[in-house]
């Protein structure tokens, strides 16, 4: 491992003027620590944050306010996610392992890089990891890489499951920086890729992510569920998932949402398909056409064309499980394809 | 670590063998206190870490050691240019069961991750860092990678040593012959055995002694081995593996970099650990290599197969033989009048594959067991009628009988306890709600080999004794299981029983593989009780004062640490007091564990696996919702290890079947999934249901013992069910493993 200085800051003043260029923030550290380990990222000073005043969860305007370093095993078990942003705790406890859960924190889990094997492989030419060198995953393995709003200076995907069932939520995210406070939609943080490069930073350098505020969720609290494919049933990522939340009332669609994963350089917010919902019967054919339009441009960045079938139908489960409604027990495997259908 | 194993947290009803016994060494492993070859740390231990390749092929051009030796921390870094010498090049095979392995002979690179420089420093990182600083430069070129960017070739032996080709009958007239024929084509992908213990070693020397800590599966043979390559006398070598993280095949053999730890020791003259990455474990350790496999059945009206034939194509390195023999698990399986089974070879730049979790069996099981199912359907047989109406009462490859063969039972049990027979042949009729279901099945079957083993018993004046064998425990449990045979030869309950094993300076117990250690090694620590009571009688019978004088030809049993006179049980007397009377402190005997001559009987464990599946329609994704076999393999020596055994073998089957799978990007031979994040392997939640049954199964011919072998049985005929389950589910047939969701939409 490179020689680095480790600092723990005691104000966020210091960890933000401590956070800039070669500088790194560093909450559970199940990713960064990993990047350092195989050499894709090189920080040379490391500001751990966990000892900063970020761990709480106040209720704010009937939603959430939440620390940055609120860990995601208690995110998942908090009361107010479950009664009202469930799709939320969906989210959080299929993802990764309970002790992974432990130990990463809510800030991290948005910041959390792409999982693409080539980002990882500090010896493959990476626009992300070094901007103009070129995508090594273009023409390689392209299973986990994206079907929608791709270019082709890269076509990765963001990995998280949290991050999708925020940005169903119209979840925001807080940041603090040398400038003030500023805000951004969660739906809109991760850049998407541009024609030359895989588009700015989401963090200028000395900000933070201190909050993220989910809003009230209104009438979607209990028509809301998160659902992921994969092949291993639990301690794998996503290869397509989709969060989902409805509002319903006298068998009517007031509002609709629905987010992709695993499909785009963020988590895929389908604003079209929800529109088309508003005022209709939440139906199968109604869900159908709706992902039809959550879909529209998809288009596969390799051999992954499979991954466009496959996202439409999980945007249909997770449509068609919300309007069911959310079960007033998490299922003991959240999020699978096969709830309900068989044991566990 | 001591190489005596404290007795505790069993609980035993009558005698030794047979007994669920837990764990000997159990308490050990839950309280950490079992010791792992990375986890000593000898007084001055340095750090070596290994720098490997970033391209398959070609050479390095330049290393910066400057840079890497400048680091603090970094004591001395080894190239081509600088390693000192092994008295053997790591080129030559030194033996059957070696490999070329890369111990920084040149500067080649045959695979990407192959060992290309050895850091040595004062701490982990600094090697570490000092492996990253070396910055090779390459002169590289194309890489030739997998089953289709390779060279084919024709390999003269397969596995270890084995004839590539098998014929038995005429196979061309069987098959015109016959009514119907089949053909199928499937694809097994390179798998890496992930031992969760990664490959170890930690070096020592004194003076021109050498003692190592490193997980090995065969620790005499190991000896061996680094003393002919290290040129240095084996009785000055000791080497310790009290307990493998793991094993799967990947530990039997030295490579590489194990040599140049050793020799780096000597010349630093500093104690020398090194723990691979888990991404280093992708190369220079073995695999299981990708194979393409087509098997064409020919079969008669009567549902008869006429003629087999199985091909395998298998991936091996640039630089060594080793191909994976799939298609002999055709040979003794299914009843058939020809049979035909080749290989073909494909050299590619990996890393060479060896032997991995039932190496050809598993793999050949796979696609064997689905060609049968093919035909099955087609002929409109249910599958197990399928079976037992080709179920083999000889064998087929060498027309001999079976030892014993209580395969039919097998299926029979296993098939009430799953509820067969409600299964509909059509595939896509059963349903769980909107889940679609499908049931398959397939049979396991795994050969019963003995190697060489050797032990010592000795019998104390209290009464209790020691034994001694080199043992290895890889998890199977050879703590507990030998040391219950052991107690059995001797006589005695197995607390007076101290078992001495895991280490290099005991007699060889030779290798724990091929699921034959069990029989092997505890043959040879029976022999080794039966000599030493046998001395005993001998006292006893001969002296007038023993109450057994006189009991000659009726003989004596030994019993609860006492010898008893076979023709008057109320005659009897405790081993300490013939010790005692005939003035001896000690009192020991040697065994030895092995087959004797060419077999004369096929021998062969066996079972029947049957799968339950639950697939999502639209999304593809599988969910093996039960999984129950059943399996008969001889004596079980502990139903409880066995159990243990056969469970863990089906959940390989389930890995194999729907997981795993390594990927090289084909362009530069690196792999996109070397770590255990992106390499699957089951988790719990994979396994809702599972159960592994025992047939009762005599054996007198496999050994004396009656042991046959439960550690690789349960992969074979798991994969195949799991396979045919997904078929009867979806009506689609796997053609390649593992299953993924998109092949089912
Ligand atoms: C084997 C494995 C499997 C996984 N599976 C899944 C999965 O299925 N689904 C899933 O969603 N995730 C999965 N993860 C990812 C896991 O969720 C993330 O690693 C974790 O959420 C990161 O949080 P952390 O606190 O550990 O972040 P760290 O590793 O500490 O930091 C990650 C990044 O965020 C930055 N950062 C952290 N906090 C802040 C802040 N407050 N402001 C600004 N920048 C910040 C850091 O500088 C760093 O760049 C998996 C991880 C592993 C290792
Ligand atoms: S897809 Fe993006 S992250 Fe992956 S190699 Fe290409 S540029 Fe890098």
């Amino acid at each position: 491992m490179n020689l680095f200085e480790y600092t723990r800051a005691e104000t966020l003043d210091a960890a933000m003027s401590a956070a800039t260029e070669d500088g790194a923030i560093l909450a559970g550290g199940t990713n960064l620590l990993d990047l350092m380990k195989i050499g894709v990222v090189n920080p040379t000073r490391l500001i751990d944050i966990t000892r900063l005043p970020l761990h709480d969860i106040e209720e704010h305007d009937g939603g959430l306010r939440i620390g940055a370093m609120v860990r995601n095993a208690d995110l998942a078990r908090h009361p107010v996610i479950l009664s009202r942003f469930p799709a939320v705790a969906e989210a959080l406890l299929s993802g990764a392992s309970a002790q992974l859960r432990n130990a990463a924190s809510t800030g991290g889990n948005i910041m959390q890089q792409t999982r693409c094997s080539y980002f990882q492989d500090p010896l493959s030419p990476c626009n992300r990891r070094e901007p103009g060198s070129g995508c090594a995953a273009i023409g390689g393995e392209t299973r986990n890489h994206a079907v929608l709003g791709w270019t082709e200076a890269c076509i990765a995907t963001h990995p998280s499951d949290l991050c999708v069932a925020l940005a169903a939520y119209d979840a925001v995210v807080e940041i603090t920086g040398p400038d003030g406070l500023r805000e951004v939609p969660m739906e809109s943080f991760h850049p998407l890729p541009d024609a030359n490069g895989t588009g700015p930073a989401p963090l200028q350098s000395g900000e933070i992510i201190t909050h993220i505020r989910l809003p009230d969720s209104g009438g979607m609290a209990r028509n809301a569920r998160y659902v992921k494919l994969r092949e291993r049933t639990s301690f794998a990522f996503a290869i397509v998932s989709a969060a989902a939340a409805l509002e319903i009332q006298d068998g009517r669609i007031v509002q609709a949402r629905l987010a992709l994963g695993g499909v785009a350089a963020r988590p895929w917010r389908a604003r079209t398909a929800e529109k088309a919902l508003a005022d209709q019967s939440p139906t199968e054919e109604a869900f159908a056409r709706a992902a039809d339009l959550a879909l529209e441009g998809a288009a596969p960045s390799g051999d992954n064309r499979a991954k466009i079938t496959l996202a439409r139908r999980i945007a249909i489960r997770a449509l068609t499980r919300a309007a069911a409604g959310t079960p007033d027990r998490l299922p003991a495997l959240p999020a699978s394809v096969f709830e309900g259908d068989c044991n566990g | 670590m001591a190489d005596v194993m404290n007795i505790q947290g069993h609980v035993r009803l009558g005698s030794n063998a047979g007994q669920s016994m837990t764990r000997r060494d159990g308490v050990l492993k839950v309280t950490g206190r079992a010791t792992y070859a990375a986890d000593n740390r000898p007084e001055g231990v340095l750090h070596a870490v290994t720098a490997t390749a970033g391209i398959a092929r070609g050479r390095v051009t330049h290393l910066d050691t400057a840079a890497a030796e400048a680091h603090p921390g970094v004591v001395k870094v080894y190239t081509p240019a600088n390693r000192p010498d092994l008295a053997v090049s790591p080129d030559e095979k030194i033996h059957g069961f070696a490999w070329r392995t890369e111990a920084l002979q040149d500067d080649t690179v045959r695979y990407a991750g192959q060992p290309i420089a050895l850091v040595v420093a004062e701490t982990l990182e600094a090697a570490t860092e000092g492996s990253h600083l070396l910055a090779p430069r390459y002169d590289a070129d194309t890489p030739r990678i997998g089953l289709d960017g390779g060279v084919p070739f024709q390999p003269e032996t397969i596995s270890i040593g084995r004839p590539p080709s098998l014929e038995v009958g005429d196979i061309d007239a069987a098959r015109t012959g016959a009514a119907r024929h089949f053909e199928t084509v499937i694809e097994t992908p390179a798998q890496y055995h992930n031992a969760l213990e990664p490959h170890a070693i930690t070096a020592q020397w004194t003076g021109d002694r050498l003692e190592i800590d490193t997980p090995n599966q065969a620790i005499g043979l190991a000896k061996q081995s680094f003393a002919a390559y290290l040129g240095v006398n084996p009785a000055h070598i000791l080497i310790r593996s009290p307990f493998l993280g793991g094993g799967f095949g990947s530990k039997a053999i030295l490579f590489g970099a194990q040599l140049l730890v050793a020799l780096a020791a000597k010349d630093l003259d500093r104690p020398i650990k090194l723990a691979l990455r888990r991404d280093q474990m992708y190369g220079p350790v073995g695999h299981r290599p990708a194979t393409r496999q087509t098997l064409k059945l020919d079969v008669d009206t009567r549902g008869h197969i006429a003629a087999l034939e199985h091909h395998t194509i298998a991936v091996a390195s640039s630089f060594d033989d080793f191909i994976e023999n799939a298609s002999n698990a055709s040979h003794s399986v299914y009843a058939t009048t020809a049979l035909r089974t080749t290989h073909a070879g494909i050299r590619a730049d990996t890393g060479t594959p060896g032997p991995m979790r039932a190496p050809g069996e598993a793999t050949g099981s796979a696609a064997l067991e689905v060609a049968i199912d093919d035909a099955a359907y087609a002929l409109g047989f249910d599958p197990l009628e399928f079976r037992l109406r080709n179920y083999a009462e000889t064998d087929p490859a060498t027309g001999m009988q079976f030892s014993s063969k209580a395969l039919r039972e097998c299926y029979a049990q296993a098939a009430e306890a799953f509820g067969w027979q409600d299964r509909p042949l059509e595939p896509g009729s059963m349903k769980q709600g909107r889940l679609l279901k499908g049931w398959g099945m397939g049979t396991a079957q795994f050969p019963c080999p003995m190697f060489q083993a050797a032990a010592h018993a000795t019998l104390r004046a209290d009464g209790s004794a020691v034994v001694e064998t080199s043992a290895a425990d890889m998890g199977q449990g050879a703590w507990t299981s030998l040391a219950q045979i052991a107690a059995d030869g001797l006589g005695i309950d197995i607390d007076r029983l101290e078992f001495r094993s895991g280490q290099s300076n005991l007699p060889d117990a030779g290798v724990a593989g091929g699921s034959g250690h069990t029989a092997t090694a505890g043959t040879a620590l029976f022999n080794a009780g039966a000599d030493t009571i046998r001395q005993l009688a001998e006292l006893a019978l001969n002296d007038p004062a023993s109450p057994l004088f006189g009991a000659d030809n009726a003989g004596v049993t030994a019993r609860g640490g006492r010898l008893y006179r076979n023709d008057d049980d109320t005659r009897s007397e405790a081993y300490e007091d013939i010790l005692a009377r005939a003035g001896l402190d000690l009192l020991r005997g040697e065994g030895k564990g092995a087959r004797e001559g060419e077999p004369e009987r096929a021998m062969f464990s066996h079972g029947g696996v049957f799968a339950e599946v639950l697939v999502d329609p639209d999304l593809g994704q599988v969910r093996v919702s039960r999984l129950i076999g059943a399996f008969a393999a001889g004596r079980i020596v502990n139903p409880h290890l066995a159990r243990s055994q056969l469970l863990g073998g089906m959940i390989w089957g389930i890995g194999f079947a729907l997981q795993e799978e390594a990927i090289h990007d084909v362009r530069t031979g690196r792999f996109t999934n070397a770590d255990l994040a992106g390499y699957h392997i089951p988790v719990n939640a994979d396994v809702p249901m599972i159960e592994a049954l025992t047939v009762h199964e005599d054996d007198p011919f496999v050994n004396s013992l009656g042991i046959k072998g439960v550690g690789e049985l349960g992969v074979t005929g798991t994969v195949g069910a799991i396979a045919n389950a997904v078929w009867h589910a979806t009506g689609i047939r796997p053609k390649r493993f593992p299953i993924h969701p998109e092949s089912l939409i």
